[in-house]
């Protein structure tokens, strides 16, 4: 799955199928879970295995998917970043509220024009993003503890500009990412795929993705190869922010407002949707590929569970149970990759 | 009619591979109690994996397993530990946030009937304990803030004291002073009459002769040698280790060995008056172009902090570097780097990528100056095969994970990165600590190579061999000061371990 494995894989081959599929656990796990849920739900109801139904499965993941695609950097490099939902939530209120907005919306904005409104609410992502780095690496605030305050920050921005309103215009050409489509197809779908795509490609191609999972795999041995471990783990956190601002912007025009509170539930599905494909949670291992067998395993499950008749309040904990297999399954992934490289 | 003696653990036919590659081949050992039993080999002749097969690390082989005669199989180091078998492994692994008592008690503290520690009752025992050592400390302080040689004697006693009925002790004595091995070897006889069977790993063989009363050797996986220590010599154990006329190989540094004359090659490193908090005391040194500097200490003498101030991973309290005539301080271990700077660390453990492939591990410190932004894996490769082929690491396979490769060639490994792209300064701490003589070889003629091709080569070790057998110049480190420089005149073990 993820191609930072192959090389590891071409030298696996020689030692038998056994210790292969064993070291490669991580990245089948998850596609078996996908390939079960998927006929499950396919048996189960007639309405869930068809085109229109794909399409609202894309469409329902797209905005975990441009989020996620910045987590998995930071998740590589065994950190965590738990504001992303919040600025998610406070960059589409801000592309809004530098947008001009219909006279009954009672918020006190300031209205520019669309590009400069993006430019603007890009800008504040990663301003958020970059004091997530500097409290990480110049001061040496753990990750966890760091995001969770920028949580609260980026919350009471976003607070602060909308005060209890509801905003409803955004730009216009976030608004045809957003919501519009081409050719039938999404455009927000084709976006969360060009981001993936991105991701994917620094990941596998780029020296500054070969640094992310050596940082990831071992941090102390990156620092003694010289390379500069606080830069790295800085991007990385721009980066999360960064993207975690893009998929905000494309929600918001996505639902049609902008308001508080409306992304809280893309934490967990952002974690969830990394963890679940098989990214480790210790770092250096996994990819853009298992966030998107991730991405499709939530999906499948989420828009599955609409399909069968069942009780709206289990779902949540069936949800819960399934990350908790899921993070069983990551754990122990990497115990039997370690068996296999002693 | 004599006693016949039951081992208290019996192997019988061992094989153990890892993927496609035998560790152990078809190995037979016994231990009886009451016994030391030393154990000697090259790097990666399957010492270490045999003592983590008893010691429950490793689980998967083929062969009997006999305890007092019984098979068993265990699942786990916990079950090895229920068994009565305790290992000290190479690393350190010690808590070193918590108190000394509690590392001594670690996992079986002293509880009332409330299942409350007893402190007072557990600082005592442990300092009682750690008193029939020889160590002195106060059962109340950091175990982090004592010497690291200190530290791991505690975590030695700590096993030793623990009612283990088998103790392994993998390299015990590679970070002890001379004093400090003879408490050990002290003690391990104290226990050898109580009835303990210890097994003894070294890589120095006078040590195994001195304490062990039988000596097995290991080559390339199978035992090839099985003697009384009374009745062997170490001239006959190199033989049966490497498998060839060894003598020439392993040098005793104990006459004199002369200086050369101090190189004239440019000042490549100037540090002036460094000082770190209680580890370094005014230090001030050259480093020239095309020599090689040995700097030689006890353990905890300040030489780990001098080469982490090299290398920009720690900052000096005062004092300045200069690399080339240019003042520098170093922001960060990237900045050193781009100086020109090289470390290569003691602990292998820090320093490379054990489940990334070899080129990778190998590529990572000049991955700027062959991709400026995308990679070029092929390229990386062909500087990899390069390396691999020049410094003989085996297996000769670049693709494979470094954890399925020896310590010995992990080292290698290690080197090998900064040898594409020389920097001006080498700092190698400990380069040769626990290889067998024929890796130890290699490397020193690695180090030399570079020498010739005019870099300047810092060597800190606690080792005097390690120092005497590269050094063109010696400084010896004490207390964090330098207190004696070797130039341009006899030097030998004798006057290292005297001036340190």
């Amino acid at each position: 799955m993820a191609s930072s494995e192959t090389a590891s894989a071409a030298g696996s081959r020689a030692r038998g199928l056994a210790p292969f599929l064993r070291s490669q656990m991580r990245n089948i796990a998850p596609f078996l879970t996908l390939i079960f849920l998927s006929g499950f739900f396919a048996l189960a109801s007639p309405s869930f295995a068809t085109l229109d139904n794909l399409g609202n499965i894309l469409t329902q993941v797209s905005v975990t998917g441009v989020i996620a695609v910045g987590l998995t950097f930071v998740i590589l490099c065994a950190e965590i970043d738990l504001s992303i939902a919040s600025i998610a939530n406070v960059t589409g209120i801000a592309v809004a509220y530098f947008t001009l907005q219909e006279s009954y919306v009672n918020i006190p904005n300031i209205p520019l024009p669309g590009a400069a409104a993006i430019l603007l609410a890009i800008l504040l992502c990663a301003a958020l993003g970059l004091v997530n780095a500097l409290g990480l690496t110049l001061i040496g605030i753990p990750s966890f503890i760091m995001t969770l305050a920028m949580m609260q920050i980026a919350a009471g921005i976003s607070a602060m500009l909308v005060r209890g309103q509801i905003a409803y215009k955004v730009p216009e050409l976030i608004t045809t990412l957003g919501s519009g489509s081409i050719g039938g197809i999404p455009w927000i779908v084709i976006v969360a795929a060009i981001m993936l795509l991105s991701g994917h490609l620094v990941l596998t191609y780029t020296r500054f993705g070969r640094y992310v999972y050596m940082v990831g795999g071992n941090r102390e041995a990156a620092e003694y190869a010289g390379l500069n471990v606080k830069l790295i783990l800085g991007a990385v956190m721009v980066i999360s922010a960064v993207c975690s601002g893009i998929g905000g912007m494309l929600g918001v025009a996505h639902f049609g407002s902008a308001q508080q509170n409306e992304f809280d539930t893309y934490l967990l599905d952002s974690i969830a949707a990394v963890v679940v494909g098989g990214t480790s949670l210790f770092g250096g291992r996994g990819g853009i590929g298992n966030t998107i067998v991730g991405l499709f395993v939530l999906g499948v499950l989420n828009n599955g569970l609409d399909h069968v008749n069942i009780d709206s309040f289990l779902k949540i904990l069936i949800r819960g149970l399934i990350l908790l297999a899921a993070l069983v399954i990551n754990v122990y992934a990497q115990r039997l990759r370690e068996k296999a490289a002693e | 009619m004599p006693e016949v003696r039951t081992p208290i653990l019996e192997l019988q036919g061992i094989t153990k591979s890892f993927g496609g590659v035998e560790a152990l081949r078809g190995v037979d050992f016994a231990l009886f109690p009451g016994e030391i039993h030393g154990l000697v080999g090259e790097n990666g002749a399957g010492k270490s994996t045999l003592m983590k097969i008893i010691a429950g690390v490793h689980t998967e082989f083929s062969g009997r397993f006999l305890i007092d005669g019984t098979e068993a199989h265990f699942r786990s180091a916990r079950d090895a530990h229920t068994a009565g078998i305790a290992m000290v492994h190479q690393e350190l692994s010690v808590a070193p946030d918590l108190t000394v008592a509690e590392n001594v008690f670690l996992g079986n503290q002293p509880t009332n009937a409330l299942g409350l520690v007893q402190w007072r009752r557990m600082a005592r025992e442990a300092g009682e304990q750690l008193s029939r050592f020889g160590i002195d400390v106060d059962p109340m302080s950091r175990l982090g803030d004592l010497p690291i040689g200190l530290q791991q004697l505690i975590e030695i006693a700590r096993v030793l004291f623990s009612g283990a009925r088998i103790v392994i002790l993998d390299e015990p004595t590679s970070a002890l002073s001379p004093p400090e091995v003879e408490r050990l070897f002290g003690t391990l006889r104290r226990l050898r009459e109580e009835g303990t069977a210890i097994v003894f790993i070294s890589h120095f063989i006078e040590d195994i002769l001195r304490v062990s009363d039988t000596v097995t050797v290991f080559r390339n996986g199978r035992k090839v040698a099985e003697t009384a220590s009374a009745a062997t010599s170490k001239g006959a154990l190199i033989e049966a280790m490497i498998g060839r006329g060894g003598e020439a190989l392993e040098h005793s540094y104990s006459d004199d060995l002369m200086l050369p004359q101090p190189a004239d090659g440019s000042v490549v490193l100037k540090v002036d008056q460094l000082s770190l908090a209680r580890s370094l005391k005014d230090v001030s040194f050259e480093a020239r172009a095309g020599e090689v500097l040995g700097i030689y200490g006890f353990m905890g003498c300040g030489q780990q902090e001098l080469s982490r101030i090299l290398f920009g991973k720690l900052k000096p309290d005062s004092g300045t570097l200069a690399v080339e005539g240019k003042p520098k301080t170093f922001a960060s271990t990237a900045a050193a780097r781009r100086a020109g700077v090289a470390l290569v660390p003691e602990s292998r453990r820090a320093m490379l990528f054990h489940q990334e492939p070899v080129y990778k591990n190998i590529s990572i410190s000049i991955l700027d100056r062959i991709s400026s932004l995308l990679l070029k894996p092929a390229q990386e490769r062909d500087i990899a095969k390069r390396q691999v082929e020049q410094l003989q690491i085996r297996p000769p396979v670049v693709g494979l994970d470094l954890g399925m490769l020896s310590g010995g060639n992990q080292q290698k490994v290690a080197l090998a990165k900064w040898l594409t792209y020389p920097p001006k300064l080498l700092v190698l701490c400990e380069p040769t600590r626990g290889m067998d003589v024929g890796a130890k070889n290699d490397v020193i003629n690695i180090i030399r190579d570079l020498r010739a091709k005019g870099l300047a080569i810092i060597v800190l070790s606690t080792e005097p061999e390690t120092v005497l057998s590269l050094a063109d110049r010696i400084l010896v480190l004490k207390r964090g000061a330098v207190v004696r420089e070797f130039k341009n005149e006899p030097v030998s073990k004798d006057r290292l371990l005297e001036a340190a």
